[in-house]
């Protein structure tokens, strides 16, 4: 017996988006976010914002449905810029926010001044992350992505990862009266160059918070392919293999053709798109856009 | 197989991360009498510097980082003992550990590879590294260098932390403190007080020696 099928609802001022086993793959569009970018961590400690423009069209225009949004700039004043990095996104573009820090006064500046139902990311299985985080997801009526790593490890047993995920849906549901829909887990996606059976243990996690709870699910796409050449290739590969196990979203960058293709393909092999009528319309579009560039 | 043989033998298939070949071929050199020291110095440093060039340049992938670094260290697991019964001596010692509130180790433990593979001696403390334990550490191995890692924005104040923790001991000044992990910059480890800091691990083999040198140097002024 499969438990039930859950539903994350994401809105913004206008839009809704929902994250469910029965509904298009959400690719959480992961550009956002300075971390590695010396050019743009450069640019936001003096104020500029207009990479993430650059940024915020490329991954809508590469088909991201939500936007995570991450300002993790050392030295600075995370929640300030954050809040306006949101206000900026909000102003252009109608997609969901997944506001992503780790830091609780940053992530409570961000839901009060974001507009609509925010992804929360995201929280660990401790018990002081659990107990910091969790008031806001409530108060500000959000959904969180939960990992189920909590003080001591990042399990590499799936097994463990459940009994931690396990731990997660008790505190927020009965806890801090969170409805199991707004829990997201990532189930930790490891890199698979450090260790080939890292692949194995997510899937069997995936499988297994499906099962037992029917609940959706995310990981870091691009973080399997770490330290690997063909990175694209890998992670294209990865996503079909993870929603066939029963992912339901990714944060990934949308800005790729190849990966965003394998996962809308796997939408419609596994009946998430009625006719294939979004891939068909995809693939219109691609034709328009190529008669446009180049005239006959 | 004449000694040079063996040190190509052991050079090419450290290389290439052949633990089981490398460790044969430590023992036959052992067998015909070759010098601990020049199994180390002569091979297996070489082979894993020659790891650490490729990677920079992208013809080497993580992969391959790792097995090679599992070869040497399964060679040095011999050798290690009979170093020391015959005086050779590292070219420093490195305590490593990732700080408290963190528990990734994947850039740390490639940070180690190529660090053993320069010739430390390194002593990892594994994750979740709380201040004290690195000052009892420090205080237990009396290292060169000591290492602090974090992956997350919310541990990187731990350095600070830390570097506080090292100047209540009393031992700042004695041990060279270098800082690193994903979201650290070079201006986060100036910001803190960190002595030295690398963007990946082989910048941190080359920075870690040019600090040693130049605390040596400045020693001997």
């Amino acid at each position: 017996m499969s438990a039930p099928l859950r539903h994350t609802v994401l809105r913004s001022a206008t839009k809704e988006v929902v994250i469910g086993a029965d509904k298009p793959f959400c690719v959480i569009g992961e550009r956002i976010n300075p971390t590695g970018r010396p050019v743009l961590q450069a640019a936001l400690r003096e104020g500029d914002l207009s990479i993430i423009a650059k940024d915020v069209a490329a991954q809508v225009a590469g088909g991201a449905d939500v936007l995570d949004i991450n300002m993790g700039v050392p030295l600075t004043d995370e929640a300030e810029l954050l809040v306006t990095a949101i206000r900026m996104v909000q102003g252009l573009t109608d997609l969901p926010v997944c506001i992503d820090s780790s830091v609780v006064e940053a992530l409570e500046a961000g839901l009060e001044a974001y507009e609509g139902r925010a992804l929360v990311n995201s929280c660990t299985a401790e018990d002081d992350r659990l107990a910091a985080i969790l008031p806001l997801v409530k108060k500000y009526d959000a959904a969180i992505v939960a990992l189920p790593n909590d003080e001591d490890e990042i399990p590499m047993e799936a097994e463990k990862r459940l009994a931690l995920t396990e731990k997660i849906v008790r505190v927020a549901t009965e806890e801090y009266g969170i409805a199991i829909d707004d829990i997201v887990i990532d189930p930790l996606a490891m890199p698979i160059g450090a260790d080939s059976t890292v692949g194995r243990t997510t899937l069997e996690v995936i499988r297994g918070i499906r099962e037992r709870w029917g609940l959706n699910t995310t990981c870091g796409a691009s973080n399997v392919s770490f330290g690997m050449p063909g990175r694209h290739a890998l992670n294209a590969a990865w996503l079909p293999l993870a929603m066939s196990a029963g992912m339901t979203s990714a944060i990934m960058d949308a800005r790729t053709p190849q990966i965003v293709d394998a996962v809308r393909a796997s939408d419609l092999m596994l009946g998430n798109d009625e006719w294939g009528m979004s891939w068909i319309a995809a693939h219109r579009a691609r034709q328009a856009a190529e008669a446009a560039a180049s005239p006959a | 197989m004449t000694p040079d043989d063996i040190l190509k033998g052991l050079y090419d298939e450290t290389l290439v991360g052949n633990g089981p070949a490398v460790l044969d071929l430590t023992h036959q050199a052992l067998g015909m009498d070759m010098a601990p020291g020049s199994l180390l110095f002569d091979a297996l440093i070489p082979a894993l510097e020659e790891v650490g060039a490729r990677f920079e340049r992208g013809d080497f992938f993580v992969p391959e980082m790792l097995i090679a670094g599992r070869a040497m260290a399964g060679s040095m697991e011999v050798l290690r003992p009979l170093l020391a019964d015959t005086g050779v001596e590292t070219i420093g010692k490195f305590l490593m550990g990732t700080v408290k509130g963190d528990v990734h180790d994947i850039g740390k433990n490639l940070v180690n590879i190529m660090l053993e593979g320069a010739g430390f001696e390194v002593i990892d403390l594994g994750v979740q590294v709380a201040p004290e334990k690195f000052v009892a550490a420090i205080d237990e191995h009396q290292p060169d260098i000591v290492g602090f890692s974090a992956f997350l924005t919310t541990t990187m104040p731990m350095f600070k932390a830390n570097i506080n923790a090292l100047e209540k001991a009393g031992m700042r000044d004695s041990v060279i403190v270098m800082v690193g992990g994903a979201p650290v910059t070079q201006e986060y480890a100036d910001a803190v007080g960190a002595d030295g800091y690398a963007a990946d691990a082989s910048a941190t083999v080359k920075r870690a020696k040019a600090l040693l040198q130049e605390r040596r140097s400045k020693v001997l002024a």
